[in-house]
């Protein structure tokens, strides 16, 4: 397992270095500069290219670029005189994290329930229903969503704030807005999941001894159908990161999405560059989480080792 | 003695979309204290049914009782509200399922699933409750319970596994234990301990066991009563001797005549044509008459009544009926008749020409880790033409591994394989010389294509014909030899029967013309009745074509049948090969001994009186351990002075020849 873990973590690195590359040259390729403002003079240019080292040559740039990632250095941003982009990230990723974590949470929980109701009452008026809910949950994109929510429960019926972000109240929106999505692909998920797990005949055993339907659901099955469902947790996750860009920014709320959005605006590269490569890494990290999970739930892949078994 | 369960004619039926399948046609048994009923039937015939039913496990909700009683404790069961029910289940009676793989919960430790129907039944404490699983793991047989009740059920192997499941269903001492073809996934030296094992508990605990099978041998083996189904029907009961010696039915007749028999040879085994009805539409009358070459007219017409042989033999068949006397005596003179004269004139194939040749064959696969898995390791063996070589052994002795390289399904790792006298590895068409049958015929046909594309393919590759019509001829030609009709060309592989399924897979096979045909357990997947009547494709091809066979399969009773060589493979070496009736008759490794040892027959009273030959340990690491040729023909892997005892042992016998 420690093995497992030591290279898995090597070749998150090696990930990391090459989506940097990619984004760096990218970044190159797109025409405008951060400095395009007419008010600035030529010469006044020329300086502002200088202190940012921007009239070097690509390679060199390039090397700087790599060195300072190493270091953990992410460069200073153009838009904000002289900050650093380490520290509007960490300035910005409270809010993402506080909202990221809300809609996640909700929406699995959310989710797996309607899943798990919609495959014990299948073919039924509440599996029905449940799918209905889902597959507008897939289609309805976050925006229009956010939208909606805003005029109807913000500006018609009052009941929660439109925008900002001052307090529980005003994450509510936004949650559901980001969360829909979750719950919807959880929902589906885990009916298929759980009907397959509920004809398996370890099910017919566990009934066969006596106990409880809700233990035999809860005990045998839940456990088995999570195992495929952690699978999508991680593009799930990825999903409500880059679905923050938007809400954030219909929502005002103050998080890294909405500071992406304006950098882009601006084409403040470090900041860009910073934000992608900090995506980037959340990304690989939770697609490890999401592999080292599956150890926990299933102890055939826990034990792998221990149960070779001779096969057919 | 005292009656526990009542079975009142229950009917079930199942809700599918094509209409109401009738899975149970009114059943009627009794269920006595202490002893083992076997109920016997093909798949479709209703006993798994049937079994749940007593469970309350028929699945809902579209599978229902329509009519009939469960009697337990003076109480219909059928009636119970759930709760209730689950206060039985489990606790007063329990069932072990047929795929010990399967039935038990792969995330959970084996002490928790014995567990949790203690502590439902019991309300024991957690800490009594695992001492009690501990326990149990103990009584059936499993080594070290303390450590190994905390283990997953991955990290056992099948025959512990069902071991495990036996615990878990004993866990509250059932009274009634039902076992849904406990040992059919099972290996036959695992199948006879598992038996053994339930005997055993039986005698200590006074269990009555309803034991579900469609092998007349553990039948023969372990039950004290039999009730054979047949199309949701129970067609005869009565005492295990009396359905075995004074059969009634012709469909029992017809279930042990199809089984080959060890003891003598058979040049053709006894078939019952066609297949089990659809119990979409049961059939009027007797549901065998239409499969009953000697069905009387009322067969056709009305339902026969259980008629009594004995007090406690009944059977459900016109013949038994005052006036059919004489007809039912007519009809044995033929059957005995017709058996006289299949038995004679076995014919044995002559040895001259070697086809195949394999000189030490290595198959080694790379495992996960550093390690390699060593399927085959070290094969030699000839087949000759026109032989049929049997290869039997336990699943993961390496027989399909063997058959996937001789047609290089993998590239074998190490050794030579000669076809022909010719490598392998240098013949453009070895695909048109050496083709192979598989096990499923459910998986090994594309359902997608038609019959006729399936059969075609390989001539299609090969380019052996010139038209179209030359092509569809070709096909027509192809299903009327393995006896399926012209017809059936243009349709789709889910509309056929298993059996006729494994028919297509052979055309298919035939269809590029083979001289050598791998058969890798062919008939396992099929039905006794099935089972005859494909073996007897085989033998009857090969006949009229000259084929040559590598016969892989685990049922030695087949292989010993259809066989002219065997070979027994363990661990991916052989460990002996010799002609069958010689290997039969006089096996001469410990691991053969156990292997023939534990094949059931189906003949009570031969089962009784049998020992079993456990398996021993040997040493396979010798250096010096390798085949050798004790008799003419006969080989057997051993050491050097092994091979001098069994050579002594060997002049011993010819003395008195």
């Amino acid at each position: 397992m420690k093995k497992y873990i030591v290279s898995r973590v090597g070749y998150m690195i090696f990930t990391f270095l090459l989506i940097a590359t990619f984004t760096f040259f990218l970044m190159q390729t797109l025409p405008g500069s951060p400095f395009n403002d007419e008010r600035l003079t030529e010469v006044q240019k020329q300086v502002l290219y200088e202190r940012y080292g921007l009239n070097e040559p690509m390679a060199i740039q390039y090397v700087k670029y790599l060195g300072n990632i190493v270091k953990g250095d992410f460069g200073v941003s153009f838009q904000f005189d002289g900050r650093a982009v380490t520290s509007i990230i960490g300035e910005r990723i409270g809010v993402s994290a506080v909202l990221g974590a809300q809609s996640l949470i909700v929406g699995t929980v959310l989710g797996l329930f309607l899943g798990i109701i919609a495959a014990l009452r299948h073919n039924t008026f509440i599996d029905y229903g449940a799918m209905i809910i889902a597959v507008l949950g897939l289609s309805i994109p976050n925006f229009v969503l956010a939208g909606l929510l805003q005029y109807w429960i913000g500006v018609r019926l009052q009941w929660l704030p439109v925008a900002f972000w001052d307090g529980f109240a005003y994450s509510i929106l936004p949650t559901i807005a980001l969360s829909a999505f979750v719950v919807a692909t959880m929902a589906r998920f885990m009916r298929t999941e759980m009907l397959d797990v509920l004809g398996n005949e370890y099910i017919t055993t566990a009934r066969a001894k006596g106990i409880s339907e809700l233990k035999v659901v809860l005990k045998h099955g839940l456990r088995n159908a999570m195992i495929p469902i952690i699978t999508i947790l991680g593009p799930l996750t990825v999903a409500l990161m880059t679905g923050t860009l938007v809400v954030e920014k219909i929502f005002s709320v103050p998080g890294l999405g909405e500071q992406f959005v304006k950098s882009i605006l601006t084409n403040d590269y470090p900041v860009i560059m910073g934000v992608t490569l900090f995506y980037s890494f959340l990304f690989i990290l939770v697609i490890l989480i999401v592999d080292l999970l599956y150890g926990v739930i299933d102890p055939r892949i826990r034990l792998a080792g221990g149960g070779q078994r001779e096969g057919k | 003695m005292e009656k526990i369960l009542t079975v009142e004619d229950v009917h079930i039926s199942f809700d599918t979309y094509d209409g109401e399948v009738k899975a149970v046609r009114g059943v009627s048994f009794d269920l006595y204290k202490g002893e083992t009923l076997a109920i016997v039937g093909e798949s479709g015939s209703g006993k798994s049914v049937m079994s749940k039913s007593i469970m309350g496990l028929v699945p809902k909700p579209s599978g229902k009782i329509v009519n009939g009683k469960i009697m337990y404790k003076n109480r219909d069961i059928t009636k119970l509200s759930s709760k209730e029910y689950r206060g039985i289940r489990g606790a007063d009676i329990s069932i072990v399922f047929q795929d010990p793989m399967t039935s038990l919960n792969p995330t959970m430790t084996i002490g928790h699933q014995i567990m949790e129907g203690i502590m439902v039944h019991q309300k024991l404490p957690r800490k009594e409750a695992e001492e009690k699983a501990i326990e149990l793991l103990h009584l059936v047989g499993i080594p070290n319970p303390e450590q190994r009740v905390k283990q997953y059920p991955h990290q056992f192997s099948g025959g512990m596994q069902q071991r495990v499941i036996i615990a878990m269903s004993l866990a509250c001492n059932p009274e009634i234990l039902i076992a849904d073809e406990p040992t059919t996934a099972l290996d036959v030296t695992v199948q006879a301990q598992v038996l053994e094992l339930l005997k055993e508990i039986q005698l200590k605990m006074g269990t009555s066991i309803i034991f579900i099978t469609h092998d007349l041998g553990v039948v023969a083996n372990i039950a004290d009563r039999v009730a054979v189904m047949y199309a949701g029907k129970i067609v005869e009961i009565g005492k295990t001797e009396e359905v075995f010696y004074n059969t009634q039915h012709p469909y029992t007749k017809g279930l042990l005549a199809a089984m080959p028999d060890l003891n003598t040879g058979q040049d053709e085994l006894q078939t019952i044509p066609g297949s089990p009805p659809n119990l979409l539409y049961p059939p009027v009358g007797d549901a065998f008459a239409e499969r009953n070459e000697h069905a009387l007219k009322i067969d056709f017409l009305h339902d026969p009544p259980m008629f009594k042989v004995s007090d406690t033999h009944y059977a459900a068949t016109w013949l038994l009926h005052e006036k059919a006397v004489g007809k039912a005596k007519e009809i044995d003179e033929k059957i005995k008749v017709k058996k006289q004269s299949k038995t004679v004139g076995v014919q044995k194939s002559v040895r001259q020409e070697k086809l195949l040749e394999v000189k030490g064959l290595k198959q080694h696969f790379p495992d996960s880790r550093q390690s390699v898995i060593k399927a085959v390791d070290g094969l030699t063996f000839d087949i000759f033409k026109g032989e049929t070589f049997g290869l039997v052994g336990e699943s993961g002795c390496g027989k399909s591994t063997t058959g996937r390289t001789l047609i290089r399904l993998y590239d074998a790792t190490d050794g030579e394989i000669l076809f022909k006298g010719v490598d392998i590895r240098q013949q453009n068409n070895l695909n048109k010389e050496v083709q192979m049958i598989f096990q499923d015929p459910y998986s090994s046909l594309n359902p997608r294509w038609t019959v006729a594309d399936i059969i075609a393919e390989g001539m299609d590759i090969h380019g052996l014909y010139k038209t179209k019509q030359e092509r569809m001829e070709k096909v027509y030609e192809l299903l009327r030899t393995v006896g399926l009709l012209e017809e059936h060309a243009n349709r789709y592989p889910h509309e056929f029967s298993g059996g006729q399924r494994q028919r297509i897979g052979i055309a298919r096979a035939l269809a590029v013309e083979p001289k050598f045909i791998i058969a890798d357990e062919p008939i396992s997947a099929l039905d006794v009745s099935i089972q005859a009547q494909i073996t007897n494709l085989l033998r009857k091809l090969q006949r009229e074509k000259g084929l040559t066979y590598l016969f892989i399969a685990h049922d030695l009773s087949m292989v010993k049948y259809i066989s002219d060589r065997v070979g027994v493979m363990y661990r991916g070496k052989l460990v002996e090969v010799a002609e069958s009736d010689e290997l039969y008759a006089n096996p001469l490794h410990p691991y053969t001994k156990s292997l023939l040892s534990a094949i059931p027959v189906p003949d009570p009273n031969i089962e009784k009186t049998r020992k079993r030959v456990h398996k021993t340990e040997w040493d396979m690491s010798a250096s010096d351990y390798q085949l050798r040729e004790v008799v003419e023909g006969h080989w057997v892997a051993c050491t050097e002075a092994e091979f001098m005892q069994y050579k002594q042992a060997a002049q011993k016998e010819m003395l008195f020849v």
